[in-house]
């Protein structure tokens, strides 16, 4: 089969043009968009780069409004207007370079600028030429859709925290200069010129190494500061106590001529720490973790405004948070439901998956009222609002309190639990050699004390957690999962137990599976009924299609669509019906009643006989029942918001300990986390929807699963791409292991602490000794840690090797 | 050898400039995106002028690139 030559799907239909063939008209669209444009280029870079278009018409109406365009415009003057657009299907060199050559497409782009790893687009453009909605229009025409939603509606610019860069930069600009300076004293002692001159080169350090303790390390004394104030004894403390008493005594010793001071030490130390902060940062700029229901809805939908005149009604772009109580509003095929409404008219099919859990769309009749965040799969639909967006059923969860505190100020992180000891005994260490060297010989006796502290400054422990973390959280990252941040690895080697939803996380949202029950079907009736879905856009009819596909095809000589109740097609004098009981069974003899129905169902008749009917059940991730298995040492427990009816089944997949508990409602999730965390356990909840957000927000570990990670996930603590689900075994060993391997590099600094103590307690702390000490046993945890996470990644690498 | 002084005032002055080079351009936002800077020298500078037959020429070229 070809490929085709846009997006490099295979073509089912082909078509083909120019010697090439596409998939589907929208991409050979666009490559006629680019051709004509001279931009053919974009193929050239990558082999099938692009994207398929998917249908956006009515979808960007709102930004007409030009108060809605303007609010997601950064800039705008008379003649330029900057807008910054998130376009989630950034994903190659191709996409930057045509993202970036816009304007020979439209004149009225001025100058267009990608930035990558957020997915973002900045795009200049002169409105007289190109309004906002039109550029928005061009982008989703190439399959560049932007993601423009309710978050966007306050488009202050956010500042972005470069202070650690600057930290980082000025630690090592003192630290290169410092060494410099003092390098002529380690080397010549005595020596007439720099007798002379030494002075200028020791106030010089000083000068240089001010910025570095009063800027670059300040924050090592504040975390310390309120660590203690909370008594908590961090490894800042230890870290501060060490900074403060080099820079002191180094000033001392300066000011009083007694030595060259530990100024490049000093530096040196800070630039290490900040260095390792640094590499523990791994962002992945284009994934929030912080997102709430504002990144999901829309920004603005189709508001209906009767017109006094007439009885017709005026369509209307407004913005979600305009909307009032009594308000009408008009939800097409495939948009969301932002507000809770009740439905006036048309034919409402609302998929509430995401919300609630649920697995099937659920069929809504005239009155009925509709909660927020479904979304809507069929034609039109006219609804009645009931409640403003803020206080919709939905939204309301997120006034929860689990939302508004961060779970890192509960957790103790394991190097704080060790330095908490470590500073004991530090501490009475220095105050012995203290007490020694006042009765030995009183000279040496702040010395030798100051020095204890200093070469106690745990500097190589603090190295040790943000470098193996640093390094677990990369290659998490290149399997799939993206952790929020290094700490999260930690609480991952803590866990007992582990929560997931079922919907969309244990069932992919792919594919159904679908199972027959009745009298058998002939392969004339099968092909007929198939040939009917076909010409149904509702979804049922899709997903039962896509099924039963391998039949033949054939046109037919009768279709009729009941919306909301069934299909009906005829070829030859023969008539299939599939939909709901009483619509194929209309006029026919009563059967054996149906009993009350859990799962969704099709159900088959012909002119003359009801057949059966078709289950539609969700279908379980494939690598399900090993990954289960691979995962016993904790407890397993379902938590959903469907009903029960999939529980036999499951019971046969997943291994016997597991409990399961259905009909969850949002707040019951995030409550019955809560309870198993008053029992002490450590909880990792899984789940993909909203309707999960307080159970993520509230368990020690929230994953959010995703079959794309460009689009929305709840707020979480990280986002599995649903490929990786097989590997969530490997993921929580590999963070215990990161844990052990912490322990080492502990150990191993202490023997260098120990080294340095020995000089320390007799007295020969010299400058070039702490100066040689300081980076040595800073760069061997660096190499320790790199080497050993290294090699416990590629172990596990090898043991997944043949099961794939 | 007063001259150190000069020597080092110059080394100082040197240095600081540098520094501050580094501060000007972690302010303009060089750092925030050190990905994509990398892609883009790499296209070719602006679009080649293409003419409508080498235009039906190139697709044959590619498609052949394609079935390998």
């Amino acid at each position: 089969m070809e490929k085709c030559f846009h997006c490099g799907d295979s073509c089912e239909t082909s078509i083909s043009l120019q010697d090439k063939y596409f998939c589907c008209h929208g991409c050979q669209t666009v490559f006629e968009i680019l051709n004509e444009n001279n931009l053919t280029y974009y193929y050239d870079l990558e082999q099938n780069p692009g994207i398929t278009p998917s249908r956006f018409e009515g979808k960007f109406d709102f930004l007409k409004e030009t108060s809605i365009a303007n609010k997601l415009l950064e800039f705008s003057e008379q003649e330029t207007h900057i807008v910054n657009l998130l376009i989630p299907s950034i994903h190659c060199s191709s996409c930057i370079w045509v993202l970036e050559h816009l304007g020979k497409l439209n004149s009225g782009i001025i100058h267009s600028q990608v930035n990558f790893p957020e997915k973002t687009v900045r795009i200049h453009f002169n409105p007289a030429l190109l309004s906002l909605f039109d550029l928005v229009q061009l982008l989703a025409r190439l399959g560049y859709e932007p993601y423009i939603s309710l978050e966007d509606d306050n488009k202050a610019r956010k500042h972005k925290d470069r202070s650690l860069i600057y930290k980082l930069g000025v630690a090592g600009f003192a630290f290169g200069n410092i060494m410099f300076l003092s390098f002529p004293e380690y080397f010549e002692v005595n020596e007439f010129w720099l007798e002379r001159f030494k002075h200028v080169f020791r106030w010089l350090m000083f000068a240089f190494s001010v910025p570095v303790v009063f800027y670059a390390g300040w924050g090592y004394f504040d975390s310390a500061f309120k660590g203690l104030r909370s008594k908590i004894i961090n490894i800042d403390v230890p870290i501060a106590l060490g900074i403060g008493v080099l820079f002191i005594r180094s000033t001392m010793e300066v000011a009083l001529d007694l030595g060259t001071g530990f100024f490049d030490s000093l530096a040196g130390l800070v630039f290490f720490l900040l260095l390792g902060k640094f590499f523990q940062q791994k962002t992945y700029a284009y994934l929030s973790f912080e997102r709430d229901y504002k990144s999901y809805f829309p920004l603005a939908v189709t508001q209906l405004i009767k017109d006094n005149s007439a009885t017709s009604k005026i369509e209307k772009q407004t913005q979600i948070r305009d909307l009032r109580p009594g308000d009408r509003i008009l939800i097409r095929n495939g948009e969301l439901i932002p507000v809770d409404a009740i439905l006036i008219s048309g034919n409402a099919f609302i998929d509430y998956s995401f919300v609630t859990g649920e697995a099937q769309p659920v069929g809504k009749k005239s009155g009925d009222s509709l909660f927020a965040g479904g979304r809507q799969e069929g034609g039109s639909i006219e609804l009645e609002v009931v409640q403003a967006v803020a206080q919709s059923y939905l939204t309301q969860l997120w006034s929860s309190d689990v939302f508004g505190k961060e779970k890192a100020t509960i957790f103790q992180s394991l190097t704080d639990q060790i330095s908490k000891r470590f500073t004991v005994v530090v501490l009475s260490i220095a105050m012995l050699s203290l007490i020694f060297w006042l009765w030995y010989a009183p000279a040496q006796a702040l010395n030798v004390f100051t020095a204890v502290l200093i070469v106690a400054c745990p500097c190589a422990i603090a190295l040790a957690a943000p470098f193996t973390l640093g390094n677990l959280l990369r290659y998490f990252g290149t399997y799939k999962l993206y952790l929020k941040n290094a700490e999260v690895i930690e609480r991952m080697a803590q866990l007992n137990t582990l929560v997931f939803d079922k919907t969309g996380t244990l069932t992919t949202s792919e594919k159904n599976r679908i199972t027959y029950q009745g009298v058998d079907l002939s392969d004339e009736e099968q092909s007929l009924l198939t040939s009917t879905l076909r010409s149904s856009n509702h979804p049922l009819s899709r997903s039962l299609y896509q099924w039963l596909k391998g039949n033949d095809i054939y046109t037919l000589d009768d279709f009729h669509e009941e919306i909301g109740q069934g299909v009906s097609g005829a070829k030859n004098e023969q008539r299939i019906y599939a939909g709901s009981y009483p619509f194929v069974n209309q006029s026919q003899e009563s059967t054996t009643p149906i009993k009350e129905q859990n799962t969704t169902r099709v159900h088959i008749a012909n002119e003359e006989h009801y057949k059966g009917y078709y289950n539609f059940y969700s279908e379980y991730r494939s690598g399900l029942k090993t990954t289960a298995k691979a995962l016993t040492q904790y407890e397993i427990i379902v938590l959903s918001g469907d009903n029960d009816s999939e529980q036999e089944l499951l019971s046969k997949l997943l291994p016997e300990k597991v409990h399961y508990y259905f009909n969850q409602r949002p707040e019951d999730k995030l409550n019955f986390i809560k309870n198993l965390q008053k029992q002490g356990k450590k909880v990792l909840m899984m789940g993909d929807g909203l309707n999960d957000a307080g159970a993520l927000a509230q368990s020690d570990i929230g994953i959010a699963l995703s079959e794309d990670i460009n689009v929305f996930s709840p707020a979480c603590d990280g986002i599995l791409d649903a490929s990786g689900f097989d590997l969530l075994p490997n993921f929580l060993a590999l963070s215990r292991k990161g844990i052990q391997i912490i322990k080492y590099a502990f150990l191993f600094s202490l023997f260098y602490n120990l080294i340095g103590l020995g000089f320390a307690i007799t007295g020969h702390l010299k400058p070039v000794v702490a100066a040689i000490l300081m980076p040595l046993s800073s760069i061997s945890i660096v190499v320790f840690t790199t080497l050993f996470t290294y090699a416990v990644t590629r172990k596990l690498k090898k043991q997944n090797d043949p099961t794939k | 050898m007063s001259i150190i002084y000069m020597l080092l005032a110059i080394s100082v002055v040197v240095a600081i400039v540098f520094f501050i080079a580094f501060v000007l351009s972690v302010r303009k936002g060089q750092y925030d995106d050190t990905y994509t800077p990398s892609v883009r020298m790499l296209f070719d500078d602006g679009v080649p002028p293409e003419s409508s037959e080498t235009q039906t020429d190139q697709p044959t070229i590619k498609n052949s690139r394609n079935q390998d």
